[in-house]
């Protein structure tokens, strides 16, 4: 998303924080994002329902404001490594949901030409460099990323986005250790929804909170409530001004939920449907953002009426465009192990 | 040109081509556990940080899954890490960022990136440093598609293969042996290259083919000259690359020696002789065979302290010596 | 490796032995220590211990043969030792160089045993289309060990791997065999078993089939290999072929007694029941009494009923006329042994039977190996003449042409007689021109006279 805007108003003073940085237009295109992202991944899933899309998906439906809030003041030279789930973050960092669905296809106007599918969207023209299959796995990588800002001074911030299962993992903590002793500018975002697969923190995590695990590597630990967009952003937008100034990475809990199993073969056992049904009605980040807005008066029913019809039309395009583009040869299975010699 | 050749050591020879990549591109940098001041395990890296300095000698916490996986982040984004694994054995610890990260990165963006990354790995055995600092695990990462792999076995070589994988754009795991970096050679001044996926014959020869990696090529010129006494002509292919593999060279040495024979440190089961002698099996020199291929590898055992214990564990010369002897004289 | 079982010397002066008796079996446990059999010199009999504990496998060392000291005759596979699939085709040939029956190591077959009595008669062994046993057609394929190039480079010579004595491991034929046998005067197809006569046959190379294979238009062709018993025919032709002075002498025989008495005998044939209701017991061909006729004519000129061996004659004492049967994709020989001596009705059932086995592959080795001749009738395609090749080891063939009508002059008239050409082949070295004469002369009086056939 865009930068700050200087468009903050007296009387904006009390509201919360993306009200007062942001305009009514950046901020109606915040919403129209979550949506894309919701209905991606409703249409996503439906087509897997289908059986138009192989392999399996890992759904952050329910996480939309962590991944919109995170990105919201990043640049679009910035950069991000994502996870397994990682649709979200992708959309939120610009990807066009056409190739997004292309890939999903396996098609060659995917983002990956059909070679990563869900697991490893990226968008490196927008600075997503890739979801990851490997759980902790874009950790290291996006330290490496930020070195390389730092050596070639290109002012970049990048955000490492990950579980709450790869804060048990070693590379997670070899990662920070390195990003704190080097000051590399580099957010740690650890977007926590209670449960690595069917393990719930409680029972895999020795800390209450994995911010806590920040004063570990003498960084800033924050929590914030992932499915409120305002709280996510405020916390982004400090992390990648102190990233910018050269003080070190920063570790940010967004704790949120996901709506949805793990991936398509979660049977859900270890979850009640009362608590899915609680964070589904009570707690939506949708919901919870789209009645901030017009209560601050930033839309009304008929613009939310105007995004919701707009993004319906952009998922349908979408799996249009998927559904016509051509399968790679398969004579190409080959093709981008290595480098192509000239 | 000759005026430029001097004698250099091969630990010295990668110095050299690391000081020369350093001059040419300031994106290549090196990390590494120790490799600042201390020079490195091995001394390889030297003085370097002095003449560059820390932001470009980096040494790294003892992190090898989170060092490597920096290393791979950085050469994603525009960087040319070279990153030093202390022993080779140590590449355990960072296999998912090699094997599915480093490895895979361009293939499942569908071409959209690269991972110019070098990684380099003091191998084998013949230190004293006992089963988990001795491995030749070389072929663990040969089985990967993606990565490429090179075992210089020469100062020239290191030399010039270092320099090859800096300007690669793919992946390249060096494997080093560590009883080679005192060896002297011939090396030029200045920048070269030698290609990576070219195998090099060492040694002409009409009897026998050996087909040598790393260490093992020097041994089997040894063996090579005090068989020529016996009149047994060897011919002696340095693989160099083990990934991709130079096929042509070896089957072109086969039929024309009808004989092959594999040396290599590394296991012996599922190795690289286990792969050349299907790859001549599979090709136009099975016809030439007029011999069974045999393999001489490390024992089915971790290395062990002992010294004696140790070089028996691994081919020595006088075991190329006999093998070649009986191959030859048609015993096998 | 498993454990060699060899056949021990036992005696100063044993160069070979004989297995008088085996006291394990294949497949058996055996106990180091355990006696394993036992070895008969012409001065003791021996008992021979198990060098190891474990299985008996690949028992090669068949009781009552020569075999030359040092051979292996057994192996002994210790329990943990893997027997592969192709472990017994690799220990056959395992095949000792023994100081006197060197070229015996080329024979994949024969291991290191000896046949009885001579090389010759080991070559000698069956018929020559489908020799030295059946097993190379019904059972695995004969494996001589080769490497690679000594295949290929055999493959373009033309030679046979298995008639090249194999001076690597385990008799390994490598490439400096090769490249001595075509310095020897290349592309022999007989078995190193006959090596005088290898070495006196002309030395012709055949075309490569690279060479043959040129003369044509690619897609012109398909290739069909070569099964066993089509190598097998091919490799035994030549050897007849190239090793036996051929000597062809041909007759008219007249018939027209021979079918009014065939037609007598037949009519009055016995009714007798059967499966498909009652059916005569007998029913006579021409050819039964051709065959009837030869073996009595061999009585006759018993000169004739010879082997030739470089030794001695071989004389033989009873006739067993071979009859050439076509199969389907080659042919084979079964034998009526003591043809002379049988019915005509016993000869023709005896034929049937012989014939509807052999179509369906299923004789024995000694129905079809041995005899002192062969008979082989094209008759029924209605060939006037031909000449037939021999079967070693036999000394002669009588190719049979068809019975037709033809003019015959007698007594300076023309008459009109159903004739049937005959042409003798004789290896000259055993039957000369004149005696192959007699025995054909002595053929046709019989099958102009058959009543002769009766008595």
């Amino acid at each position: 998303m865009a930068g700050a805007s200087k468009a903050v108003t007296d009387s904006r003073a009390n509201l919360p924080f993306v009200y007062r940085q942001y305009s009514a237009e950046q901020l109606r295109e915040v919403l129209h994002k979550m949506y894309l992202i919701r209905r991606f991944e409703e249409g996503a899933e439906d087509s897997y329902t289908r059986g138009l899309i192989h392999g399996t998906m890992h759904l952050s439906i329910g996480q939309e404001a962590s991944a919109m809030g995170i990105c919201m003041p990043l640049g679009e030279d910035d950069q991000i490594t994502s996870t397994h789930r990682g649709h979200g973050h992708c959309i939120a960092k610009g990807a066009e949901v056409k190739r997004m669905f292309a890939e999903f296809f396996g098609k060659t106007t995917g983002y990956c030409k059909g070679r990563g599918g869900s697991m490893h969207i990226a968008d490196v023209a927008k600075g997503n460099l890739g979801a990851n299959g490997i759980v902790g796995g874009g950790i290291p990588i996006a330290v490496g990323a930020a070195l390389s800002s730092k050596m070639m001074k290109t002012g970049k911030v990048v955000v490492s986005f990950f579980g709450d299962g790869a804060n048990n993992e070693g590379a997670f903590h070899e990662a920070l250790n390195m990003a704190a002793v080097w000051k590399l500018p580099v957010i740690f975002v650890c977007e926590n929804n209670g449960y690595g697969m069917s393990t719930s923190t409680a029972r895999s995590t020795a800390v209450k909170n994995i911010a806590d695990r920040a004063a570990a590597y003498s960084m800033p630990g924050v929590i914030v409530n992932g499915n409120i967009f305002s709280e996510v952003a405020e916390a982004s937008y400090k992390a990648v001004e102190r990233a910018r100034a050269g003080e070190g990475p920063t570790l940010i809990e967004s704790k949120t939920y996901r709506h949805r199993g793990h991936s398509k073969s979660d049977r859900n056992r270890y979850r009640t449907k009362e608590e899915i049904e609680d964070w589904m009605s009570n707690r939506d980040p949708i919901t919870l953002f789209e009645n901030e807005l017009r209560e601050f008066g930033f839309i009304d029913d008929k613009g939310i009426e105007a995004i919701r019809g707009a993004v319906a039309q952009e998922i349908a395009d979408g799996i249009e465009f998927a559904k016509t583009s051509p399968s790679p040869e398969i004579s190409e299975t080959g093709n981008y192990v290595y480098t192509e010699q000239a | 040109m000759d005026a430029m050749v001097r004698e250099l050591s091969y630990a010295q020879a990668i110095q050299e081509a690391m000081a020369i990549a350093m001059d040419m591109d300031e994106r290549v940098f090196l990390m590494g556990e120790d490799i600042g001041v201390y020079g490195g395990a091995f001394q390889v890296t030297g003085d370097l940080v002095e003449r560059y300095g820390t932001e470009r000698v980096i040494d790294t916490p003892i992190s090898e899954l989170g060092g490597a996986g920096v290393a791979v982040g950085a050469a994603l984004t525009g960087m040319r890490p070279i990153f030093e694994f202390q022993f080779s054995d140590f590449a355990t610890l960072a296999m998912e960022q090699i094997v599915n990260q480093a490895a895979k990165m361009r293939f499942m963006l569908g071409g959209e990136v690269s991972v110019p990354v070098v990684m380099r790995f003091p191998a084998g055995s013949g230190t004293g440093a006992a089963a988990q600092h001795s491995q030749s695990l070389e072929a663990w990462l040969g089985h990967v598609p993606g990565l490429k792999v090179i075992q210089p076995a020469t100062p020239y070589d290191a030399k010039g293969m270092l320099l090859a994988a800096v300007a690669d754009p793919d992946p390249v795991m060096i494997f080093e042996h560590k009883l080679l970096y005192k060896m002297k050679g011939p090396v030029p001044e200045g920048y070269y290259t030698v290609p990576i996926g070219k195998a090099d014959i060492r040694r002409e020869g009409r009897d026998l083919t050996i087909v040598a990696t790393s260490i093992m090529v020097q041994k089997a010129l040894d063996a090579a000259a005090t068989l020529e006494a016996e009149g047994i002509d060897v011919e002696v292919v340095d693989l160099r690359t083990i990934r991709p593999m130079d096929k042509q060279t070896v089957i072109d040495s086969v039929k024309k020696t009808s004989r092959l024979m594999c040396v290599y440190e590394a296991v012996k089961t599922l190795g690289i002789g286990a792969e050349v002698s299907a790859m001549i099996a599979e090709s136009e020199a099975f016809d030439y065979l007029d011999a069974p291929i045999v393999r001489l590898g490390g024992a089915e055992t971790p290395i062990p302290y002992n010294p004696e214990l140790e070089k028996a564990t691994v081919p020595q010369v006088p075991d190329i010596i006999a093998a070649a002897r009986d191959l030859v004289k048609g015993v096998r | 490796m498993p454990t060699e079982v060899i056949l021990p010397k036992v005696d100063m002066d044993m160069a070979t032995g004989q297995i008088s008796r085996w006291f394990a079996t294949e497949g058996q446990q055996v106990k180091k220590g355990d006696v394993l059999f036992e070895i008969e010199t012409d001065k003791a009999a021996m008992e021979i211990d198990a060098p190891a504990s474990g299985m008996l496998r690949d028992v090669t060392g068949k009781e009552g043969v020569d075999i030359a000291v040092g051979a292996p005759v057994a192996w002994i596979y210790a329990d943990d030792e893997d027997y592969g699939a192709g472990a017994a085709a690799a220990k056959q040939d395992v095949a000792p160089i023994p100081p006197l029956v060197g070229e015996m190591s080329a024979k994949p077959t024969e291991g290191g045993a000896v046949p009885p009595s001579s090389q010759r008669e080991a070559h000698a062994s069956g018929l020559p289309a489908i020799s030295p046993t059946m097993g190379e057609i019904n059972q695995s394929p004969s494996v001589a060990r080769a490497t690679p190039l000594a295949r290929r480079l055999a493959r373009e010579a033309g030679l046979v791997l298995a008639s090249i004595a194999g001076t690597g491991p385990y008799g390994r034929v490598v490439k400096a065999d090769i490249d001595a046998a075509i310095a020897k005067g290349g592309a022999k197809e007989t078995p190193a078993v006959a090596p005088e006569a290898a070495a006196s046959a002309p030395a012709v190379k055949a075309m490569s089939d690279d060479q043959v294979l040129k003369l044509f238009e690619e897609g012109s062709y398909d290739l069909v290999p070569h099964d066993n018993m089509r190598k097998t025919i091919a490799r035994r032709l030549v050897e007849a072929k190239t090793t036996i002075p051929h000597f062809y002498l041909t007759l008219d025989c007249e018939l027209d007694a021979l079918l009014a008495l065939r037609t007598q005998i037949n009519a009055a044939a016995p009714m007798r029941k059967t499966d498909k209701g009652d059916a005569p017991a007998y029913k006579l061909s021409v050819n039964d009494m051709v065959i009837k006729a030869m073996a009595m004519a061999l009585k006759a000129v018993p000169d004739a009923n010879a082997s030739w061996t470089e030794s001695a004659m071989v004389k033989h004492k009873h006739a067993d006329v071979g009859v050439a049967v076509s199969i389907p994709g080659g042919l084979i020989t079964p034998i009526i042994r003591h043809a002379d001596e049988k019915t005509l009705s016993t000869i023709s059932n005896e034929m049937k039977d012989l014939a509807s086995r052999a179509r369906s592959r299923k004789l024995k080795p000694e129905e079809y190996q041995g005899g002192t001749t062969a008979v082989s009738n094209l008759g029924m395609f209605g060939i006037k003449d031909f000449a037939a090749v021999i079967n070693p080891p036999h000394a002669t063939i009588l190719a049979v042409g068809a019975g037709e009508e033809r003019a015959v002059v007698k007594n300076g008239e023309i008459k009109i007689a159903t004739v049937m050409s005959v042409t003798l082949s004789t290896d000259h070295r055993a039957v000369d021109g004149a005696l192959g004469a007699e025995l054909l002369v002595a053929f046709k009086r019989l099958i102009e006279n058959p009543m002769g056939m009766l008595v």
